[in-house]
């Protein structure tokens, strides 16, 4: 099962397995402008995604890119 | 942190944001813990992090929430002014409330309409009406310096767009601390070496409710635009954006950029209506607003 990333009202699905930096680049986030949680928790960008995981992303540019 | 090859927990993490700010307020000389400070807060993440950090360093810090009038579908204002009144009735602080809309018979988007500034944006004349009353409110309830919560990305982002023109002028004015001057209230930005990302994880750890949408007319904006493009470059090149900061810092500090030391600033002379200072031969560009939006009203 694919871990899950979401920023507003996107969703985005990566392999687990990968670094949180990693799967941000191959979904064409820029790590710099969020902020990830998982389970209310904020987690680094070194952490490694887990089957089934879901990450909420939190924009810290307000009003940017949706 | 990339930048600053740091990782902290989340107890060292709320230890180190509020020691740091103490660091920037001495080294450049902001205000000390005899003055009163009053803080401009929005309802953000960076101004009630920036009052949060404050008190805790133990200042002298009430805050001042100015109401714009701006609803964009998502009752922005409202809802803004609601989160500053609950963290000040939480902390037990003291939060002043100006209605722009009471004040001058107008909120901020009909200024914008009823004056025709802006090119069908509100923004020119927020920022206007912003500078205005905070530097008026500041002085007429005695306060020694106003703080504003502007991070590293917002101070970046001016920087990008003022080098971008070569706007000698602004970049000679831009900097953590604007100093007092006859009708003007000394500005201070103590968040102005902090990350976006690094104000958003403390509000985040420190429990604060902030309002997460942005106006809705900064949506699109030319300094979103150039923080998005900094980001991208930080990405690849962690440290980019303080270095690029702190290095014009110490170069207008030093002389060594392209405004000559002793550069003066066009004279000022006080504003026939408002009294608080301008460069223009009459009124003030904020009182020629309120003027011509009024007529206009009529």
């Amino acid at each position: 099962m694919p871990a899950k990333l979401i920023l507003r009202d996107k969703e985005f699905e990566v392999k687990a397995g990968m670094t949180l930096l990693d799967a941000l680049k191959k979904s064409n986030i820029v790590p710099e402008s969020v902020i990830a949680t998982r389970n209310g928790e904020m987690i680094t960008d070194d952490e490694v995604l887990r089957n089934g995981d879901v990450i909420k992303l939190i924009a810290v540019i307000s009003g940017g890119k949706k | 942190m990339r930048q600053h090859k740091l990782a902290l927990c989340r107890e060292h993490y709320l230890q180190w944001v509020p020691e740091q700010t103490e660091r920037f307020i001495i080294k450049y000389q902001m205000f000390t813990k005899g003055e009163k400070i009053l803080v401009a807060v929005s309802g953000g993440k960076d101004s009630l992090s920036l009052w949060d950090i404050l008190v805790r360093l133990g200042y002298q810090a009430d805050g001042l929430y100015l109401g714009l009038g701006i609803d964009g579908g998502i009752d922005y204002s409202h809802e803004s002014q609601r989160l500053s009144e609950k963290f000040a009735d939480e902390h037990n602080l003291k939060l002043h409330v100006v209605d722009i809309e009471k004040e001058y018979g107008q909120s901020i988007p009909m200024l914008a309409e009823s004056s025709h500034r802006g090119y069908g944006k509100p923004c020119a004349v927020c920022g206007l009406a912003k500078r205005h009353e905070m530097n008026r409110i500041a002085r007429d309830l005695g306060y020694d310096v106003l703080a504003t919560g502007h991070n590293l990305d917002d101070e970046a982002a001016v920087l990008f767009g003022n080098t971008l023109n070569w706007s000698s002028e602004y970049l000679l004015r831009q900097g953590p601390v604007l100093p007092e001057a006859e009708g003007l209230a000394r500005k201070v930005k103590p968040l102005c070496r902090f990350y976006e990302r690094e104000m958003t994880a403390y509000a985040l750890l420190s429990g604060i409710e902030y309002i997460y949408e942005e106006c809705p007319f900064a949506e699109g904006s030319q300094s979103i635009f150039y923080k998005e493009t900094l980001n991208q470059l930080e990405t690849t090149r962690p440290g980019v954006k303080l270095t690029f900061y702190l290095r014009f810092l110490e170069a207008r500090k030093s002389g060594e950029l392209f405004i000559e030391k002793n550069v003066r600033l066009g004279d000022l002379h006080p504003c026939p209506k408002c009294g608080q200072p301008t460069s223009t031969s009459d009124l003030c560009t904020f009182c020629r607003m309120i003027e011509k939006a009024n007529i206009e009203a009529e």
